[in-house]
């Protein structure tokens, strides 16, 4: 077989070579270098969705299969029923069906699965909207009003303030004041801490979603809103938690043998000039609330084996007619969770042994 | 008999060179995404879905123009190890256009996450939900998007290789230069 053969060429003088070799190897190293800039290689001060779960487990331990954050929890199953307030706001189905079903989870606020209920104040309730189109809502919400800071970064020091000291076990009592004292943004959250007190029950809780969004019409109009779901059970309020470490998820096991669980959605309109930006901010003043509808809960499940258990609460995950503000936590959150779903979808079937071995 | 073609076919040379660049941009946009946090893991993410998409129907297309069109045979006088470096390297490249879109589509619906294109563009899950699945998938996707990366690199290097050093028309075959 004969070649299209190109004619001879002559031969490179070695200078010229050498040149050329040279050319060659620029260009594979450019493209190599700039790859390694974008991955994070050239700098590792970079906050990365892994350095937020690597605190994370510094500070409460590796437990395989657990969340890294709000690892203890209970997984429950409903359905929200739409009123026709948020239809004019928002064209997501959620707001326009009549029923959509859900499953959502209930949790602690820590790493650690073992820690006690009273060990906080705080409490997390994360739900999936599951839309008859295919699209979903996932939210986590929390007990408190707002956020302590307004920005992985200052996030991420907060997480380090609370790392345990190497020779003692324990983190260093001066690092949160010292924290604080830094982040004067974190002053709403303080006040609020002041006052809360660790519940006796998951169903008495407000819930708030604490980042802003954008509910997006029909017509493509666009309002912020901060959402929250008002638990209607409001029988027990100021109870104070009971003796024993494990007593939320029992009680919400009673609660929902007797019967179902209700919260009202509230959609917070933002006012010109709240910050949509900062999670740390209160919005104060009047506001005006839609009352979107009724979250239903009817059962719930272990964890360790229920329909929650392999559901990232990503906030991210959105239908059409909600959109995303320009909060940073709210990338920093969806970012990081993939990491830490990642790690413990590995992972799962450890979390079946683990509890057992825990007990004491 | 007919000569053999110098260039490759012009719908060729376009998506190779159309494919080259969203390759690229998709290579960077992952490797961005993976280790940010901010605002801009968001956007790169939004970009990453339909892009690789774009890439999957492409690489089907491409396929296709490949196998329906004759291509420049390599020179003669190559050492029979590039030739086989150059045909291996040119299948692993497509094999990975091919399986690294199909691997993020299978990994996300094996989360249980819709598979959103945009706000209102969605594709049917690709597999069921599956967490431990997902690990596997998504983890597949990260390393063989390296190795993508790498054979690219490789691709670039003995292109120039050809272009620069040999001279021997491989290069040309594609940009379509006369010399």
């Amino acid at each position: 077989m004969v070649d299209h053969s190109s004619p001879p060429r002559p031969p490179l003088s070695t200078a010229s070579l050498a040149i050329r070799l040279a050319c060659i190897g620029g260009v594979v190293a450019a493209v190599a270098g700039a790859f390694a800039y974008v991955n994070g290689t050239f700098d590792p001060q970079r906050l990365q969705p892994k350095t937020l779960v690597n605190a994370l487990e510094t500070n409460n331990g590796i437990h395989p299969g657990f969340r890294r954050n709000h690892a203890k929890g209970v997984c429950v199953a409903g359905y929200f029923e739409s009123s026709a307030e948020a239809r004019a706001y928002s064209s997501a189905q959620v707001f326009n069906a009549a029923r959509t079903p859900l499953i959502g989870r209930f949790a602690l606020p820590s790493g650690n699965p073992y820690a006690p209920d009273s060990s906080v104040p705080i409490r997390s309730f994360a739900v999936q909207f599951s839309q008859a189109n295919g699209q979903q809502w996932r939210t986590g919400m929390n007990s408190m009003p707002v956020f302590p800071v307004g920005t992985p970064e200052a996030f991420y020091q907060l997480l380090k303030a609370g790392a345990p000291d190497p020779a003692t076990g324990k983190p260093n009592p001066a690092n949160m004041p010292a924290f604080f004292a830094a982040h004067p943004e974190a002053a709403p959250f303080l006040a609020w801490v002041k006052t809360a007190k660790p519940s006796a029950s998951y169903a008495t809780e407000t819930y708030n979603g604490i980042n802003a969004f954008f509910l997006v019409g029909a017509d493509g109009k666009r309002q912020a809103v901060r959402w929250a779901v008002v638990a209607q059970s409001q029988d027990a309020v100021g109870d104070t938690a009971p003796a024993g470490s494990d007593f939320l998820e029992k009680d919400l096991v009673q609660r929902l043998a007797s019967g179902p669980l209700r919260w009202q959605l509230n959609l917070t309109l933002a006012n010109p000039g709240d910050p949509l930006d900062d999670a740390s901010k209160p919005w104060i003043g009047e506001h005006k609330i839609l009352n979107a509808g009724t979250l239903v809960l009817q059962s719930s499940q272990a964890q360790a084996d229920g329909d929650c258990r392999d559901i990232n609460f990503d906030p991210l995950i959105l239908p059409s007619g909600i959109e995303a503000s320009n909060d940073p936590l709210l990338a920093a959150r969806s970012a990081a969770y993939a990491s830490s779903y990642l790690r413990r979808a590995a992972e799962v079937s450890p979390l079946h042994r683990t509890p057992q071995e825990s007990k004491p | 008999m007919n000569a053999q073609p110098r260039f490759f076919a012009p719908l060729a040379r376009l998506l190779h060179w159309l494919m080259a660049l969203m390759i690229i941009a998709m290579l960077f946009i992952g490797a961005g995404l993976a280790a940010s946090v901010s605002e801009r893991h968001e956007w790169l993410i939004h970009l990453h879905k339909p892009l690789g998409i774009a890439i999957l129907a492409l690489v089907i297309v491409r396929l296709a123009v490949r196998f329906s069109t004759r291509q420049p045979p390599l020179p003669g006088d190559l050492p029979r190890w590039q030739v086989l470096a150059a045909k291996a390297s040119h299948w692993l490249l497509y094999a990975l256009m091919l399986v690294l879109p199909l691997l993020g589509w299978a990994m996300i619906s094996a989360a249980g996450d819709p598979v959103m294109l945009s706000h209102s563009v969605q594709l049917p899950a690709l597999v069921s939900a599956n967490a431990p699945l997902f690990a596997v998938l998504r983890k597949a996707h990260g390393y063989l998007a390296y190795v993508l990366f790498f054979t690219v690199l490789l691709h670039l290097a003995a292109a120039l290789f050809h272009g620069l050093i040999r001279r021997d028309g491989v290069l040309q075959s594609m940009t379509g230069t006369q010399d």
